[in-house]
């Protein structure tokens, strides 16, 4: 795990571009997919959120034009992509590698709200319930992308290592890495 | 060595912590039993037997905090408690109050019996009372106390004493502080939270961050400022003439330098506060204080480095350690 957090990488204006334009609806639906299956894997992401999983959480990638609204449930986790910020209950917004690195257990989330890299907005104990059930589940996005292209598993693994190393964003478990 | 109390508020930060080398490992179940009553954390029941048999294959172990004040009439959650952390296979329960202390000593004597920090005991009559009267084996002292008080202390009693090296900073005799609960109705000696993130709102206008409780602005933070959680105890206030931190400053603990001093003085366990912390600040601060405990142990200077990144206020202080007043 990371020591310290002395620069966020930032996405590209010129990577980040094309969401302006591209139709949002199947990226979304490969995100409801992957989505439901970490719900599956890790049915304490529901638990832990509690009476917060009614909630519409709000996840703004700053360095990208759109924003993820997830809706949890059990076994129909949805999430959507909208180029206006949509309505939610909770709002977290950051850098997409502060966002991941959260996810991933590389970085800590209030040092983050702390140095200001991540802002929250709204009901705050709903966004403290999902970072801390999201923490519990030792996410490895990664590993379950990897994991969702059947036999192309082997080829895409260290594809996804180079693209952490080169990038510094975090895309594995942060105890993935010595 | 001296021992290192490492929090957890997960399953998932009890493992980091004992595989970063924690001695020991405290948390609590997921109600208000517990001082860290937060959303999304802490143990089930089955959770906590399943960090206990995962601390116990590594030889650390796992304290359980049970800290908060029972309420009339509802007695029985904190019974339960006590019986079940025993159950789970828990090595001490840490408590506060003299009743649910007085039921777990008639009923699991041998429970070991750790004295919270939200008993406020500060001096050695105090100590000596729940030590007689409770059979309690270990206080953890206030963040009120200089090194002087503490080696002071540590002379007139028998039991062990644990303080905290790291992490949130609380000044107030804990478990009598009401700050929490005149503003927003919730306190941690009852509820388990102290400024409660369901009255916590954080509004930023044009970069500034303002940080409300209860609907009060507890701070204004100008753009790029390292944002401070709101506590009244830390919050920013008119008072005269002059705008300031009256009480005290949004910053965290770090005894890292201190402790030859706190080995010299006599104590036994050195803690880190943070259950409410993700599993990576957990990780980190282990890992840093493991290596500056090893390193006093072996009579090397503790090694250099900072947490402060880590820290509310992206700030650092000794506390009251060494005490300056303004």
């Amino acid at each position: 795990m990371s020591d310290i957090h002395p620069s966020i990488p930032t996405v590209p204006a010129l990577m980040a571009g094309p969401l302006r334009v591209v139709p949002l609806a199947p990226l979304a639906q490969a995100l409801t997919l992957l989505a439901r299956r970490l719900v599956r894997h890790h049915p304490g992401l529901i638990n832990r959120l509690g009476p917060y999983v009614a909630c519409r959480f709000a996840i703004a990638p700053t360095d990208l034009p759109v924003t993820l609204l997830l809706e949890p449930h059990p076994t129909a986790m949805r999430i959507t992509l909208h180029r206006d910020p949509p309505r939610a209950d909770a709002r977290i917004a950051g850098p997409l590698a502060a966002l991941l690195g959260l996810v991933h257990g590389t970085w800590d989330g209030d040092a983050l709200f702390f140095s200001r890299d991540l802002v929250i907005d709204g009901d705050t104990a709903a966004a403290l319930a999902l970072r801390n059930a999201i923490d519990d589940c030792e996410i490895d996005l990664g590993a379950e992308i990897a994991g969702l292209s059947g036999p192309f598993r082997h080829l895409l693994t260290p594809i996804i290592d180079l693209a952490e190393r080169r990038t510094g964003v975090p895309l594995r478990r942060a105890e993935m890495w010595p | 060595m001296m021992e290192l109390v490492c929090p957890a508020g997960t399953p998932a930060a009890l493992r980091a912590a004992v595989d970063a080398g924690a001695n020991t490992i405290y948390c609590g179940f997921a109600d208000e039993t517990n001082a860290r009553n937060f959303p999304g954390l802490n143990f089930s029941r089955e959770e906590l037997a399943e960090g206990v048999a995962y601390a116990h294959r590594r030889g650390s172990k796992v304290l359980v905090a049970i800290n908060t004040f029972p309420r009339a009439g509802s007695e029985q959650l904190w019974h339960r408690a006590v019986a079940d952390a025993k159950t789970a296979g828990a090595d001490a329960v840490i408590l506060a109050d003299l009743g649910l202390l007085a039921h777990a000593a008639d009923r699991h004597p041998e429970l070991r019996r750790h004295l919270s920090v939200q008993a406020a005991a500060a001096n050695p009559d105090a100590i000596n009372f729940y030590a007689s009267s409770f059979g309690v084996r270990r206080v953890v002292l206030p963040r009120v106390l200089t090194v002087a008080e503490i080696t002071a202390i540590n002379r007139e009693i028998d039991v062990e004493t644990e303080v905290f090296v790291f992490g949130g900073l609380c000044v107030m005799a804990e478990g009598r502080c009401s700050l929490s609960s005149y503003i927003t109705g919730k306190s941690p000696n009852m509820n388990g939270v102290c400024s409660p993130p369901s009255h916590v709102q954080y509004v930023e206008t044009r970069g500034e961050l303002a940080a409300r409780l209860g609907g009060y602005t507890i701070h204004r933070n100008a753009k790029d400022a390292p944002a401070p959680y709101p506590t009244l105890c830390k919050g920013c206030f008119h008072s005269e003439d002059k705008t300031g931190y009256v009480f005290e400053d949004p910053s965290s603990l770090d005894a890292k330098d201190l402790i030859p001093a706190l080995a010299k003085a006599g104590v036994t366990a050195l803690k880190i506060e943070g259950r409410q912390r993700s599993r990576s600040y957990v990780a980190q601060v282990v890992r840093s204080f493991r290596g500056a405990v090893e390193a006093v142990a072996a009579g090397r200077p503790v090694p250099p480095g900072t947490l402060a990144s880590l820290t509310e206020g992206q700030a650092a202080t000794t506390g009251a350690y060494r005490k300056t007043w303004r």
